[in-house]
């Protein structure tokens, strides 16, 4: 899934355009997105005090940017390191098993004809577009029923079930697999699931990589459910956590220390993802255009 | 979207270059792509299928003071709609979206067609720069252009008090929704831009030769051919869109702590759905509501997805 080589029509296309208000445009544009996180990076080498007293798009004299590490790691009991580890643990478990699972049904959907066939897969596309929030209150009452609020597993197990990526993998396969491959290793007697696991695995590798990545994202980045299925402050995530200083940092009274606690914990919360996004580019960015295929 | 795609996918009919089968191996053929679908299915059933059902049941019922738990069919579901603090959480949502979503997939759109015109040099660097924000949780989004937005210490406030003026206040009750319209634009147009990218990059290059060769200059090529062409790809876009923002519900829920006056307990649906299950413990009603929002929410993507068609098809 490399990226495509460039193709003559860039050429065409070019003729004739000047592309001197095309790049005033994006480079504009382009201040906008990242101003906000220059602004977050510049601000987390700051002491609390030198985030009202110096300009928020430069350095303050010192360097302080360590000590707030130290500082964030220290606070609350140390209970950032342990929302850090909460959200990687339930990351890497829900992306990995969920990304898993979808490739097995998308490499069914693609593959085989079966009864039903059509009816499942309908099935499957329909909950994409059924809005998350029907399934909060239900998911909290039945993980308290179950005893499994206040645990990772209650935000794990639910995030194991991702149709979109079903959806994906299926149209993947069906480009992907190649059919001579397959008869092939069924002539040679090769079973199933062995020519699963041993050929249309590797070749489902880019996405499978896209599906996990993005699923990674997801979990790494979610709030809602989190917030209403893990109540202990040792068992939040970092976007509940650093969400729950904040809004102690307003409290009258409260120290205000708080504010560059929150900035630098988001700094940290935000790293592991965009290295993922970057060391894995050239997977992501083919595998968005699976779904666009056939749109 | 068209997903029926009759390509030659194999399973029995393949059957003929390998040994006729016995009936147990014909049982496991037969029984393969069940197996395969089984762990999904198994999850399907019971964290999706199993809390909808048991949600919808119990929005038929109604806890009491006296007399315990009492069955009331839709009577919860005529509570809502009559629930003048649930249409303007939906009324907030609907501007939110009106302002947000035409700006957003506008700008990415506008990005995806420069970007695949081939007329930038160093178009990775604008890539991963538009996109950079999608990476970013929306907790953190909104907590950072919550500081950006502040009196205290918000860049622009500091701007204003050096050329000694007021600080702007921001936080008001009519830029609010603007307000939150910036953040997800933000964290979402790279995204989208992305999407609207890959399909973009599938047009086969004669069909611009064709265009060229006809005469068309570039803004028709863009206008009639390539948005024709990538037009479900931004229907999809559209429709994702529709449906996030009548969940808003992060991005609120953190500005509250910095405006509380202005974002109160019903300021969206799911803002709203969420006080009355946690704060008030009325999960019969709050179930009641979160399906009542999904009905409005496919009903209104349905109503994109007929007033789309058309264009799509000519």
């Amino acid at each position: 899934m490399a990226a495509p080589a460039r193709r003559p029509l860039g050429d065409q296309l070019r003729r004739g355009a000047s592309s001197a208000p095309a790049y005033i445009f994006l480079l504009v544009c382009l201040a906008y997105f990242l101003l906000p996180l220059i602004w977050l990076v510049i601000s987390a080498t700051k002491t609390n005090a030198e985030l009202f007293s110096s300009f928020g798009f430069w350095f303050a004299p010192d360097f302080h940017f360590f000590q707030n590490l130290k500082d964030l790691f220290a606070y609350d009991n140390g209970n950032f390191a342990l929302w850090l580890r909460n959200t990687a643990e339930y990351a890497v478990i829900a992306s990995v098993g969920s990304s898993l699972i979808s490739t097995l049904a998308g490499y069914a959907f693609a593959q085989y004809r079966f009864a039903g066939r059509n009816l499942l897969f309908g099935i499957v596309l329909a909950s994409i577009f059924v809005p998350a929030s029907v399934f909060a209150v239900p998911l909290f009452l039945l993980m308290s029923k179950s005893g499994l609020s206040n645990t990772l597993l209650a935000i794990i197990l639910p995030a194991l079930v991702n149709p979109f990526g079903v959806y994906l993998m299926r149209i993947y396969a069906e480009q992907a697999i190649s059919q001579d491959l397959i008869d092939a290793a069924r002539v040679d007697g090769a079973g199933e699931f062995r020519i699963f696991a041993t050929i249309a695995f590797r070749l489902l590798a880019p996405a499978y990589v896209t599906v996990l990545l993005f699923a990674f994202v997801g979990a790494w980045n979610n709030y809602f459910l989190p917030l209403l299925l893990l109540s202990k402050s040792n068992l939040y995530l970092l976007t509940v956590g650093l969400a729950y200083w904040n809004s102690l940092s307003t409290q009258p009274g409260v120290a205000q220390v708080l504010f560059i606690l929150v900035i630098t914990g988001s700094l940290v919360a935000i790293v592991p993802i965009m290295l993922l996004f970057l060391v894995l580019q050239r997977y992501w960015q083919g595998g968005l255009s699976l779904g666009s295929v056939r749109g | 979207m068209r997903t029926t795609l009759p390509q030659s996918a194999p399973g029995e009919a393949l059957a003929s270059p390998i040994p006729a089968p016995r009936s147990w191996q014909r049982f496991w053929r037969k029984a393969t792509p069940y197996l395969f679908l089984m762990p999904f299915f198994i999850g399907y059933v019971v964290f999706l299928i199993y809390p909808l059902v048991y949600s919808f049941n119990l929005s038929l019922y109604r806890k009491q003071l006296v007399g315990g738990t009492k069955f009331v069919g839709l009577a919860n579901y005529l509570k809502v709609v009559q629930d003048g603090q649930f249409w303007e959480g939906i009324r907030n949502v609907l501007i939110f979206g009106a302002v947000q979503i035409p700006v957003m997939l506008g700008l990415a759109l506008a990005f995806a067609l420069i970007l695949d015109s081939n007329i930038i040099r160093r178009q990775t660097i604008f890539r991963l720069g538009f996109f950079l924000p999608f990476a970013v949780p929306s907790v953190v989004a909104a907590l950072l252009w919550g500081y950006l937005y502040g009196q205290t210490f918000g860049p622009l406030a500091q701007i204003a008090k050096a050329l000694k003026l007021a600080p702007p206040l921001l936080l008001t009750a009519q830029a609010i929704i603007p307000l939150m319209a910036n953040i997800s634009t933000w964290q979402f147009t790279g995204y989208n831009m992305l999407i609207i990218y890959a399909a973009l990059k599938a047009i086969p290059a004669e069909l611009y030769e064709a265009a060229r060769v006809d005469g068309a200059n570039n803004w028709q090529i863009a206008w009639l051919v390539r948005i024709p062409l990538v037009w479900p790809a931004i229907v999809l876009t559209i429709i994702f869109s529709i449906i996030g923002s009548l969940q808003l519900f992060n991005e609120p829920n953190i500005l509250a702590v910095v405006a509380p006056t202005i974002i109160n307990l019903h300021f969206t649906p799911n803002i709203y759905l969420y006080s009355l299950a946690f704060r008030n413990a009325q999960f019969d009603y709050s179930a009641a509501m979160a399906f009542t929002l999904a009905i409005v929410s496919g009903v209104l993507a349905s109503l994109v997805l007929f007033l789309t068609q058309r264009r799509g098809e000519a």
